[in-house]
């Protein structure tokens, strides 16, 4: 019980909003809610929520390393795409037995974090930062784009996989468990849905742990006031840099689990459309609490399908003005800014604002 | 031993010679006040000791070790700390979490929030302490960023005008608060405008002028300086 409370305690803090029984007496509601939902739909909606899963990943990473760390990267879709092309080289190269994709996996999200340290590397230890940082990692995600788009030709392969330019690679194996009665492939269905879906808790709570640490500490302090942290003795860059390479790492899941999931990447994931988008879901929803992103990119990225199946042309400038909404009305996101108003709602109620 | 020495320390931005061969010397348990007209370089001083600048030429050490090429934050984990003018504080975070990102790596886990709370009782913020920083007056930001720089226990305590836009009520507290913590064993560096407040705490008084060193002493000594009254009067070298 004492060891439960503890890691209780080390999932609450100041960086997150929540806590207390109420809260994740909610959580686990709405956990056991989504565990007992495939049973309730079909398998091609719960393979379509499993799409909406997919992106999370990426947004989280994005809200630690802008909402939390301060640093606005508008290229997080470059490690989105090496982590996914990694995942189709390495696969269509190896195959799907003994358990390999789960190799890929791992391997993708390496190559994918070696990226981000080295770029990272220039950009923090440079001293690079505001909209800078933002154009860096803009222009790399679209310098990947168009480097991939112009590998058409058959002489761009990376041993048996064709890189297959503007039309992407296709046909990877999808996830696949090694298990004595025969290997479980994961396609977009219930099976992947609940792999996802633990791979999901594991990284809010994992996260919550992080942000509330003596780490966040200093990651929000950097956001505050980065002369300040420095002159506590922190070297600002490291911390910056760590954030920026889980960060990464989080894109390259998303990355890795979309071209799993749909058995294909294209150059396109990595466009300016592609890079825009989180920032979207990150901003409206609330970029300094990962709740808020959880729940914010969920519901974007849902009203952004519908919108796009009932009028596909119009979806991305919806987007672009929900953003300007959310920059004017409530700039520290919809989600956040309707959490605090509850939170005076219940102090008032109980007298004590 | 001096704690903090430079040694013939010059910086040049383009074709202006901002600091100009200064030879500094503090001596451990010191409070050390560095005066002068607007523009005589006080301030490229500190930010050369602090390593926000690097000098063009010349040489700092502090407790015997050549620290011209460190960085900030390696200076900080040294022994020195700092307390800017415009108040450096997390304004979003809350007084509690100000101080916790302060301290967590200077005391055990154990003991981290009794000695925040006794810090918040030290600066009279414990009334404040859920507080977002932000939202502090002015004169309570100034001993909140006080009370983290303090709270590194550095050997070196370096301020940059402590005592701007305080009262003199406020001001004067700040100076009880220097002489308190002096009287612990800490050095202070400070850049001071208000002969109140140098009168008050220096052992000694750098007075500097176009970027060198001018008069040196005393606080006494320099109020007595003939040549030091005339430059606040514009009128050295006229």
């Amino acid at each position: 019980m004492n060891a439960l409370s503890r890691f209780f305690a080390r999932l609450e803090g100041p960086q997150t909003i929540g806590r207390g029984p109420v809260f994740w007496i909610g959580f686990l509601i709405v956990l056991a809610g989504a565990c007992s939902y495939p049973m309730f739909s079909d398998g091609y909606t719960v393979g379509n929520t499993v799409y909406f899963f997919t992106w999370v990943f990426m947004a989280l990473g994005l809200s630690l390393i802008w909402g939390y760390g301060g640093s606005l990267s508008f290229g997080q879709t470059a490690f989105f795409g090496i982590a996914g092309y990694s995942y189709g080289v390495l696969t269509l190269n190896f195959g799907a037995a003994y358990g390999f994709t789960l190799a890929a996996v791992v391997i993708a999200l390496v190559i994918a974090a070696l990226a981000a340290l080295l770029l990272g590397y220039f950009l923090f230890f440079g001293r690079i930062s505001g909209v800078f940082l933002g154009i860096v990692t803009l222009s790399v995600t679209l310098v990947l784009e168009r480097f991939m788009a112009q590998t058409a030709g058959p002489e761009w392969a990376i041993g048996k996989a064709r890189l297959n330019g503007f039309n992407g690679m296709s046909n990877m194996p999808p996830l696949t468990i090694p298990w004595p009665g025969g290997d479980i492939i994961l396609f977009p269905d219930v099976q992947l849905y609940y792999v996802v879906l633990g791979l999901l808790v594991l990284v809010y709570l994992g996260l919550r742990i992080l942000v509330n640490s003596s780490f966040g500490n200093v990651l929000v302090a950097i956001r505050e006031n980065p002369e300040r942290a420095e002159m506590l003795g922190y070297d600002i860059r490291k911390y910056q840099l760590g954030a920026f390479v889980i960060g990464a790492v989080l894109a390259g899941l998303s990355g890795v689990l979309y071209t799993s999931w749909g058995q294909y990447i294209t150059p396109s994931s990595m466009g300016m459309t592609a890079a825009a988008l989180p920032i979207v879901w990150v901003a409206v929803g609330g970029r300094s609490d990962l709740t808020a992103t959880l729940i914010g990119t969920l519901v974007v990225l849902s009203g952004f399908q519908a919108l796009t199946i009932h009028g596909a042309q119009y979806a991305l400038v919806v987007m672009g003005f929900l953003l300007v909404l959310t920059v004017l009305l409530a700039p520290r996101g919809i989600i956040l800014a309707a959490a605090d108003l509850l939170g005076r709602l219940g102090k008032s109620k109980r007298g004590d604002a | 031993m001096a704690l903090l020495e430079t040694r013939a320390l010059n910086k040049r931005f383009g074709g202006l010679h901002v600091t100009n061969n200064v030879d500094l010397s503090l001596e451990a348990g010191e409070v050390h006040c560095l005066i002068g007209p607007n523009g005589a370089g006080k301030s490229t001083l500190f930010r050369l000791v602090l390593g926000e600048h690097s000098p063009s030429s010349g040489q700092i050490l502090f407790a015997g070790e050549d620290i011209t090429a460190l960085k900030s934050f390696q200076r900080i984990r040294r022994g020195m700390s700092v307390k800017f003018q415009v108040p450096g504080i997390f304004k979003a975070l809350s007084v509690r979490q100000n101080l916790e990102t302060a301290m967590q790596h200077h005391y055990p886990a154990a003991s981290l929030h009794e000695e925040i709370d006794r810090l918040l009782e030290f600066l009279k913020l414990s009334g404040e302490s859920r507080q977002l920083a932000g939202n502090l007056s002015h004169g309570q930001k100034q001993w909140l960023e006080i009370g983290m720089a303090i709270s590194l226990k550095p050997k070196l305590l370096l301020l940059d005008e402590p005592t701007a836009g305080m009262s003199p009520e406020e001001t004067h507290l700040t100076g009880e608060m220097v002489q308190r913590l002096n009287a612990d064993g800490m050095t202070v560096l400070a850049v001071e405008h208000d002969m109140a407040f140098v009168r008050q705490v220096a052992d000694k008084v750098t007075v500097l002028h176009l970027g060198q060193v001018f008069a040196q002493g005393s606080i006494d000594q320099i109020v007595a300086d003939e040549r030091v009254a005339a430059i606040y009067l514009g009128q050295a070298h006229g």
